[in-house]
C-alpha cells in the first residue's frame, strides 16, 4: 500500500458539468476514513496528466469539451501509461464514451476515443434522463448501483469488458445494461458524483490500489441509497 | 397602445379575465394562464403588445428577477412600467405582463435563458441585459456552451443594443455578435464554468483560480481580467465597472451603491441595471436613490417573524446561488438549509456536490427539505456538523429565539414561503 494514496481528477476544466467534484471528495473521504493520507491533483487540459497517480477519474461534459477533452488526452498518452502501470479509472458518462475506440460527436458524427475501453458509443434518439438502478456484476460482489443519468448516448460493449451492471431502471448503455468494466477501469452512465450513492465503488476503486479495506461507519451513505432505491425501484 | 387591433384587444382583455379568476379562485397570481389564454386567441399578441413600448429583456442564470425589478424600479422615474414582477419569464408570463398595463411607454422582462432568441424575435426588444451563465438544473436546461451560442445567432444581425456582464467570459462570447454592446464589468464569483475559451476551447488564464472563488484574495477577485492563451478573445474593455460598493460610470465618476439588498450579486445587478437605466436617458443620479428603495423581491431576502425567531429567507437554487447566499448569510448566526428536487428545483441533485460547505463549519446548522438525505451526506463528507430535521417548522423550533439564516432552493423556498402566507 503506498503511504500516501494520489488521487488524479483529469481535466475538471472541460469535464465537470454538475456535481463531478463529488467522486473525488468520497474518495478522500473513505481514504481518510481509514487513516490513509490522500492528495489530490486536478489536471487542467493544458497541462500534462501525471502517470504516477492512482486513482484516475473523469467527468461528464458538452459535445465539444468531450471531443476537445479526447483529443488532448490521447495527445498527452499520461493516462495510458498509468494504467498500464496498474492505477485505476473511473470514467463517468462523456468521460466513459472517451475511453472507447469512437463516440459521437455534436452531429453525431464519430470521434475517436482514447482506445483504453472496448466500446464504441453513438447518439442514441432520445435523451435518458433520470434515476438509474442496476444490479451489479455478481463478479464484484458490489450491491445494487443506484444513480442519475442525463446522456444521449448509447453504448455497445465488445468482447474486451463485461458490463458493469444490468439495469433495472433507466436506460444505462441502452442494451439492458449499463457501464461496464476490464481490469482496473471503470465506466459508467451514472453522471455526476456517483460514487456518492455507491461507496461500494468507491471502495473497490480504493481496494484495487490499496489492497483489502476495513468497514467504516457508511450511515449517511447508507440513509440515501435505501431513500433513493425505494423511492425508484418497484415494489 | 390604443392602435392594437380589434383582435389583439380582445384577447388581452380574455386573458386578464383569465388571470383574474385564477386569483380570485385562489389558483394561483394569474401571471400565465391569462397570458396562454390571450395566446390561444392571438398568437401574434406578444408582437402586438410589444410594438411602441421602449422594452428591456433580461436574462440570466441567477439574478433576473431582482435586476428585472431593479431595472423596473429605476424606470418608474420615467413613466409607468410594464413587468414580469413574479418571475413568470416565458411568453405567457411576458404576455400577462404587457396586457395588465397597456399604456405603460416602458416595458422590463425577465426572460428564461432559453426563452431568450424567441422572446427577441417575437418583440424586437430595443435592450437586452446579459448578466451570467453557470450551470443549472442540467436535468431540464439547456447545457450553457449551447445557450451561449443561440444568444450569439439571436443578436446578430439586430439592432438591439445589449448591456451585458465582460466578467463572465461566456456571456461576453454570447454578447459580442450584437451591433452594440454597453460592457459592465459586474465581477464573477464562480467560475467554474468558465475555465476555457468559448471560442477556441483553449485555456482562459485568469486573476484567480479553484473553488468558486472561494479561496481567492480580495484583490484576486478584484481583478476580474481574463484572456485566451490560444486564441484572441480577451475581456473586453469595460464602460462601466462595479468597484467593492461603488459603480463607476462611463465618465469616471464613482458612485456609493448604499443598496437595501444585501450582497455582492445585488450590487452587480445594481451596476447591470444603472448601465441599463443611462441607455434610457435616466443618469445614475436619478436611477441610484430608485434602486435603494428596493428591500426584497419576491420573498428573497425579506425577514419572517415566528415565535421570538427573525429568519431571513435567502434563495440559491444552484451553485453559483449558493456561494451569493453564503455572501450574505452571517457567519455569526445559524442557518437552516432546505433542498428539494421537485420539476422546477431539477430532478437531480448532483450539483449539491459543486458547493464548498466548508464555509458553514463552525455553526450550527439544520438540515430539512425533501431531499435532506441528499444534502446531510453531502455535509457529512465535506465534515460539516448539522443536525437533521424533518420539517421546517421542527428546524425553527430547534433553535433559540433571535436571528436565523435560511437558505433554501426553489420550491423548498416557496414552501416556507407559504407557510407565511407568502405575505412577504
Amino acid at each position: 500500500m503506498p503511504s500516501e494514496l494520489s488521487i488524479v481528477w483529469i481535466y475538471p476544466d472541460l469535464l465537470s458539468t454538475y456535481g463531478d467534484q463529488g467522486n473525488v471528495l468520497v474518495l478522500e473521504q473513505r481514504a481518510r476514513a481509514r487513516g490513509i493520507p490522500t492528495r489530490t491533483i486536478h489536471v487542467r487540459s493544458s497541462d500534462p496528466v501525471p502517470q504516477q497517480g492512482d486513482v484516475y477519474l473523469i467527468g461528464g461534459g458538452e459535445d465539444r469539451p468531450q471531443i476537445l477533452g479526447a483529443e488532448r488526452l490521447r495527445r498527452d498518452g499520461g493516462l495510458h501509461a498509468a494504467i498500464q502501470r496498474g492505477a485505476a479509472l473511473l470514467a463517468v458518462c462523456a468521460g466513459y464514451q472517451i475511453m472507447g475506440t469512437v463516440f459521437g460527436g455534436e452531429e453525431g458524427q464519430p470521434v475517436s476515443g482514447v482506445g483504453l475501453l472496448d466500446i464504441s458509443s453513438g447518439r442514441g434518439e432520445r435523451r435518458a434522463v433520470g434515476e438509474l438502478a442496476a444490479e451489479v456484476d455478481p463478479a464484484l460482489g458490489l450491491p445494487t448501483l443506484t444513480g442519475f443519468e442525463n446522456h444521449m448516448g448509447v453504448t455497445r460493449l465488445g468482447p474486451g469488458v463485461r458490463p458493469l451492471s444490468r439495469t433495472v431502471v433507466g436506460t444505462g448503455n441502452g442494451d439492458g445494461t449499463e457501464g461496464c468494466y476490464a481490469g482496473r477501469i471503470i465506466g459508467t452512465y451514472l453522471h455526476g458524483p456517483a460514487l456518492a450513492r455507491n461507496p461500494a465503488l468507491a471502495d473497490l476503486l480504493l481496494s484495487w490500489v490499496t489492497g483489502p479495506l476495513p468497514a467504516i461507519d457508511d450511515g449517511w451513505y447508507q440513509a440515501l441509497r435505501d431513500e433513493r432505491l425505494r423511492a425508484v425501484l418497484p415494489a | 397602445m390604443s392602435q392594437l387591433p380589434l383582435r389583439a384587444q380582445l384577447a388581452s382583455a380574455l386573458g386578464r379575465t383569465a388571470a383574474t379568476l385564477s386569483r380570485a379562485t385562489g389558483r394561483g397570481d394569474g401571471s400565465v394562464i391569462g397570458g396562454r389564454v390571450g395566446l390561444m386567441l392571438e398568437p401574434d399578441l406578444l408582437r402586438k403588445l410589444a410594438a411602441d413600448r421602449k422594452l428591456v429583456l433580461v436574462s440570466a442564470t441567477n439574478g433576473k428577477t431582482t435586476t428585472t425589478r431593479l431595472i423596473t424600479s429605476a424606470l418608474q422615474e420615467l413613466g409607468d412600467v410594464a413587468t414580469n414582477a413574479f418571475g413568470a419569464n416565458m411568453p405567457a408570463g411576458h404576455v400577462s405582463a404587457l396586457a395588465s398595463s397597456k399604456g405603460a411607454p416602458y416595458g422590463v422582462l425577465e426572460v428564461d435563458e432559453k426563452y431568450l432568441p424567441e422572446v427577441l424575435d417575437t418583440t424586437e426588444a430595443g435592450i437586452v441585459c446579459l448578466m451570467n451563465l453557470s450551470r443549472d438544473q442540467m436535468d431540464r436546461a439547456a447545457e450553457i456552451w449551447l445557450l451561449a451560442q443561440k444568444w450569439r445567432r439571436a443578436l446578430a444581425g439586430r439592432p438591439a443594443h445589449v448591456i451585458a456582464n465582460c466578467d463572465d467570459p461566456l456571456v461576453t462570447w454570447g454578447a459580442s455578435t450584437a451591433a452594440r454592446v454597453t460592457w459592465v464589468a459586474a465581477g464573477q464569483r464562480w467560475r467554474e464554468d468558465s475555465w476555457c475559451c468559448p471560442e477556441c476551447g483553449g485555456p482562459l488564464d485568469r486573476a484567480g483560480f479553484g473553488n468558486g472563488g472561494q479561496n481567492l484574495t480580495a484583490a484576486q477577485l478584484a481583478d476580474t481580467s481574463w484572456a485566451c492563451r490560444e486564441c484572441t478573445f480577451h475581456r473586453p474593455e469595460p464602460n462601466w465597472v462595479l468597484d467593492g460598493e461603488d459603480v463607476i460610470d462611463p465618465r469616471g465618476q464613482r458612485w456609493r451603491l448604499d443598496l437595501q439588498l444585501p450582497g455582492q450579486a445585488n450590487r452587480a445587478n445594481a451596476a447591470v441595471a444603472l448601465a441599463v437605466a443611462e441607455t434610457l436617458g435616466l443618469d445614475p443620479g436619478r436611477a441610484l436613490p430608485r434602486l435603494r428603495t428596493v428591500t426584497s423581491v419576491a420573498g428573497r431576502y425579506t425577514t419572517v417573524e415566528r415565535e421570538g425567531r427573525s429568519l431571513r429567507l435567502l434563495l440559491a437554487k444552484n451553485p453559483a446561488g449558493w456561494l451569493e447566499a453564503f455572501d450574505v448569510a452571517d457567519p455569526a448566526l445559524p442557518i437552516i438549509l432546505s433542498v428539494n428536487a421537485q420539476g422546477p428545483d431539477g430532478r437531480d441533485t448532483s450539483w449539491l456536490w459543486d458547493v464548498d460547505y466548508r464555509i458553514l463549519r463552525g455553526r450550527p446548522v439544520l438540515v430539512t427539505g425533501e431531499r435532506r438525505l441528499d444534502l446531510a451526506l453531502r455535509l457529512a463528507v465535506a465534515e460539516v456538523p448539522f443536525q437533521l430535521c424533518e420539517s421546517f417548522e421542527q428546524a425553527v423550533a430547534v433553535l433559540a429565539p433571535g436571528k436565523i439564516d435560511v437558505i433554501a432552493n426553489y420550491t423548498a423556498f416557496q414552501q416556507i414561503r407559504a407557510e407565511f402566507g407568502r405575505a412577504v
